[in-house]
């Protein structure tokens, strides 16, 4: 993943960090507590990994970071601003399950629309838009698939089309839920390859996961939930047997 | 005789208004399509003719504006009334808005008859395209030029809603009002093809077109404006051919496309179900 949205600077290429700094973030739906004080700070380069049980918050955790559902209390802040509600420069890419994947759109099309916040409304595709389209494609390996319809694709390829579209969006703070779930052993091992190098790239990428072996490789920071936060910090010492066995109730 | 039927002005109207409504009914299918809810257009559509019967009966004139009036708050009762229902949990929402549909309809073929107008019932339920008058033809022309001029204006923020509403949410789309647009213009659509095909078989005209380009292409764009397309050409060919035939106009145009949609079931160059193409996706 070179320069391919041409004004795209992160960390990895001018060596200072873009700091992400979560404090006492909790999400209550209606009465019920989704998700209390959550506390971390991280920086783009790094993969972290949402651990926890079913229901435990990772998916809240995900929406509240990217605006899709209300913060009750605390603050998120990206390159020393709060972010209120949206950043343009967080993507977030739905569980499987959630996305609608016989609506008519072709890959191109859906790649497009990570557009539509740099065109607004109404503005014409520009040369730039069009150019930073090919370029997010390109490099996931799409543009010979990109006349296809969204259903047509593999789970791996699903995954990379919506990877796509979030670097069409030029973001820099990537959101996944359960990006693993429901891929084949290959695919899996290709999209662990394909978060790497976006991380190598100077993207943050936060994931919810599921699989408490293959987090010690596919990423390098662990927050364990279970509705509050348990622990945050590198995977290998923080995924202690003692933790999980406490958190998973084995 | 055709060159004599062209000649007359009531024919040229029903042409025209056949295009006009063809096309607009064909480009909103295109959101039917995408949201998924052909059924509750049905039921909508079915809930316009008490509506309809109410606000005649309250001002006494029948004019397309007491319809869009009428039809409106029929719409809006029956549709909420089944929501209020379901959310007490004995009733699904689709059972509450079937029961809340059919008795509404209903209740407009009681009440229709006994109103003092010159049209029969058959011309509510079933459309008479050939009795169009000028103001008629106004109407539907206005409709749909706000309908597309909206549509058009509103395009990203609409896909946004209908594709992923939490997303288009965050990044700042007023999604409920789009859903209250889409759902005031479907009404507006109704209505105006309330002329050409009457209120039984105008979810045919709402959805068919766009339901047929889905069989041929992935393309967003092209569900629209090929809808529209598929809506005017097949309205007017039917139109024109329902004399010879001696088809009443209305139902002409929804069995023509039908027929249409089957076609491209069956031949579609890449999702018919005869396609070569298709055998070797689904059986390697």
């Amino acid at each position: 993943m070179k320069e391919e949205t041409g004004h795209h600077n992160c960390c990895a290429h001018h060596g200072h960090h873009h700091e992400l700094v979560i404090a006492g973030l909790s999400v209550c739906y209606r009465d019920i507590l989704a998700l209390s004080g959550v506390s971390m700070a991280t920086s783009c380069g790094n993969r972290v990994a949402l651990i926890g049980p079913n229901g435990a918050g990772k998916s809240t955790l995900l929406k509240a970071i990217a605006g899709l559902v209300p913060k009750s209390s605390g603050e998120i802040r990206w390159r020393g601003t709060s972010v209120k509600k949206w950043s343009r420069e967080f993507a977030y890419l739905p569980q499987r399950e959630e996305v609608d994947w016989s609506f008519p759109i072709t890959v191109r099309g859906l790649v497009e629309m990570g557009r539509y916040p740099q065109t607004g409304w109404w503005r014409k595709f520009s040369e730039a838009d069009t150019r930073a389209v090919d370029a997010a494609l390109d490099s996931l390996n799409l543009s010979d698939l990109q006349g296809r319809q969204i259903r047509e694709l593999s789970g791996g390829q699903q995954q990379r089309a919506f990877l796509a579209r979030a670097l069409a969006q030029e973001a820099h703070v990537l959101l996944l839920d359960e990006p693993f779930t429901g891929l084949d052993r290959n695919a899996a091992m290709l999209l662990g390859e394909l978060l790497a190098k976006l991380a190598k790239d100077g993207r943050l990428i936060i994931a919810s996961h599921h699989d408490l072996v293959s987090a010690h490789s596919l990423f390098d920071e662990v927050l364990v939930l279970s509705t509050k936060q348990l622990a945050f910090g590198a995977v290998a010492e923080t995924l202690t047997p003692q933790l999980i066995s406490e958190t998973f109730a084995i | 005789m055709i060159e004599e039927l062209l000649a007359s002005p009531f024919y040229q109207r029903a042409l025209a208004a056949a295009a006009f409504i063809g096309f607009t009914n064909g480009f909103f299918s295109g959101f039917v399509v995408l949201r998924r809810n052909a059924l509750s257009v049905s039921a909508l559509s079915h809930t316009m003719l008490p509506g309809i019967a109410v606000g005649i009966l309250i001002t006494g004139v029948l004019s397309q504006w007491n319809a869009f009036f009428g039809a409106m708050f029929a719409a809006l009762l029956v549709g909420l009334g089944s929501v209020a229902v379901a959310r007490g949990k004995r009733v699904a929402e689709g059972t509450s808005l079937a029961v809340l549909y059919t008795a509404a309809f209903a209740a407009g073929v009681a009440i229709l008859p006994k109103l003092d107008t010159r049209s029969e019932l058959e011309h509510w339920l079933f459309g008479d395209i050939l009795a169009v008058g000028n103001t008629d033809l106004w109407i539907a022309f206005s409709i749909g030029s706000v309908i597309l001029l909206a549509t058009n204006l509103l395009m990203r923020p609409l896909l946004l809603t209908l594709f992923e509403p939490n997303v288009a949410a965050a990044q700042g789309v007023p999604v409920r009002a789009m859903q209250y647009l889409l759902f005031g213009m479907l009404v507006l659509a109704l209505v105006s093809s309330l002329q050409a095909v009457g209120c039984v078989l105008s979810v045919g005209l709402l959805v068919t077109p766009a339901a047929t380009i889905s069989l041929l292409t992935d393309k967003t764009s092209a569900l629209f404006w090929g809808g529209g397309l598929i809506g005017g050409v097949g309205s007017v060919a039917a139109v024109m051919m329902s004399g010879p035939l001696g088809l009443p106009p209305g139902p002409a145009i929804v069995i023509l496309l039908g027929l249409l949609f089957i076609l491209a079931y069956l031949f579609g160059p890449k999702y018919g179900l005869l396609s070569p193409k298709f055998f070797r996706k689904t059986r390697p």
